[in-house]
């Protein structure tokens, strides 16, 4: 593993791999959503409205997984400080935060003509929004500070923030198991899944699809993060010439 | 013991700690944080007269009944081992109905009817077809419990 944490090494990987993410992961997601909304049924009781949770998923999915991963860089960048840890890291907040708001923002309208409000505050829906509110916090922390310019590394405050939001991931996730909440149980389980066939396999291409794009759009960051670092390093050894 | 190995394992036991806390505040707050209260919670008294609240249950089958003035309903509330009688005026969402979940924010009155100001429809986490909708319930999907 170590071999990849050198960024040389990454970018060999990752300049070829993108395309491949980001058009694949286009054509899954543009194939799901008009599965989605024009292929499959409604549901028997929602309607039409059932449909949002092709992207109201995937978007749950990729902002808890967002977090997930940027706890484990900080991890990573804690204990055994590889440079790309804190360039990924760095690299996944926004996309994280970005699909976190469109979680909230999809089921605020699914919200509506279902259960009759835009906004609640039960468990599922306030431990989410606080996830939106640790994004924004871990994006200011690492905005302009020491570490940009030193090569894209999380400070110790930033890489121990990481790893301390991560606990609210499975209180997201258990939110309406441990608690009486107006957000249902979960439909997808180890068990099984209580969305039928019928509805479900467009779920699996938008979710496979819009990881994909989350794949990209981290890996581009990450290149654009990689690339500003040499530029600025090498502007530096220009400064140092001329004096 | 080289310093990185150091440094794995207090971060591990540091997480380990705050996961622990996070547990132990997540379990202290299980009724704090609850939505709403059931109507075994409301009958066991955890609900005084007066008390704002909300009561969350499943309308029981048959118990919707529209009163004389036509904007006031009652219906029955149940989890399956109480039931508590609620009065709401007012426009109820879309997917109200028997047999369903719903959340009312509300008070109790001293007769023992709950009285709500609002209504919300709580979905469950089945999802199918609309033909599928109609076929008996023993033919369902299994629902998650």
């Amino acid at each position: 593993m170590h071999a990849y944490a050198n960024p040389t090494r990454f970018l060999a990987i990752a300049k070829p791999l993108t395309p491949w993410l980001l058009g694949v992961g286009l054509l899954l997601v543009l194939g799901g959503a008009w599965a989605g909304l024009a292929m499959v049924p409604g549901d028997y009781k929602q309607g039409e409205t059932a449909r949002i949770l092709y992207v109201h998923v995937p978007s749950a999915w990729l902002g808890m997984g967002g977090w997930t991963s940027l706890a484990v860089a900080g991890l990573v960048q804690l204990v055994w400080r590889h440079p790309l840890s804190g360039i990924a890291a760095r690299a996944i907040a926004v996309p994280g935060m970005l699909f976190t708001a469109l979680c909230l923002a999809t089921g605020s309208i699914w919200g509506r003509p279902t259960w009759g409000t835009w906004w609640e505050w039960d468990g599922r829906m306030t431990s989410m929004l606080v996830l939106l509110f640790l994004y924004a916090g871990f994006i200011a922390l690492t905005s302009g500070d020491d570490g940009q310019r030193q090569g894209g590394s999380l400070s110790r405050g930033a890489a121990i923030y990481a790893l301390v939001g991560a606990i609210n991931i499975p209180i997201i996730n258990r939110s309406v198991v441990w608690w009486n909440s107006l957000h249902q149980g979960p439909s997808i389980t180890l068990r099984g899944s209580s969305i039928d066939g019928a509805l479900l396999w467009p779920l699996g291409l938008t979710l496979f699809g819009f990881s994909l794009l989350f794949g990209a759009i981290v890996l581009m960051r990450m290149r654009r993060i990689i690339a500003d670092n040499r530029v600025s390093a090498r502007l530096r050894r220009l400064a140092d010439e001329e004096d | 013991m080289k310093a990185k190995h150091q440094r794995l394992i207090l971060a591990l036991v540091a997480l380990g700690g705050v996961a622990g806390a996070g547990v132990l505040a997540a379990s202290a707050l299980r009724d704090e944080a609850a939505y709403f209260r059931t109507p075994v919670e409301v009958q066991g008294g955890k609900a005084g007269v007066g008390e704002a609240m909300r009561l969350g249950g499943m309308v029981a089958k048959g118990s919707i009944v529209r009163q004389a003035d036509g904007l006031t309903i009652r219906f029955v509330a149940t989890d399956g081992k109480a039931a508590v009688p609620v009065e709401y005026k007012g426009i109820v969402p879309d997917l109200f109905g028997e047999e369903s979940g719903m959340v009312a924010d509300g008070r109790m009155r001293a007769d023992g009817v709950f009285v709500a100001d609002r209504i919300l429809a709580k979905h469950d986490e089945r999802y199918m077809p609309p033909q599928m909708g109609e076929m008996p319930k023993n033919m369902k999907a299994p629902a998650a419990t």
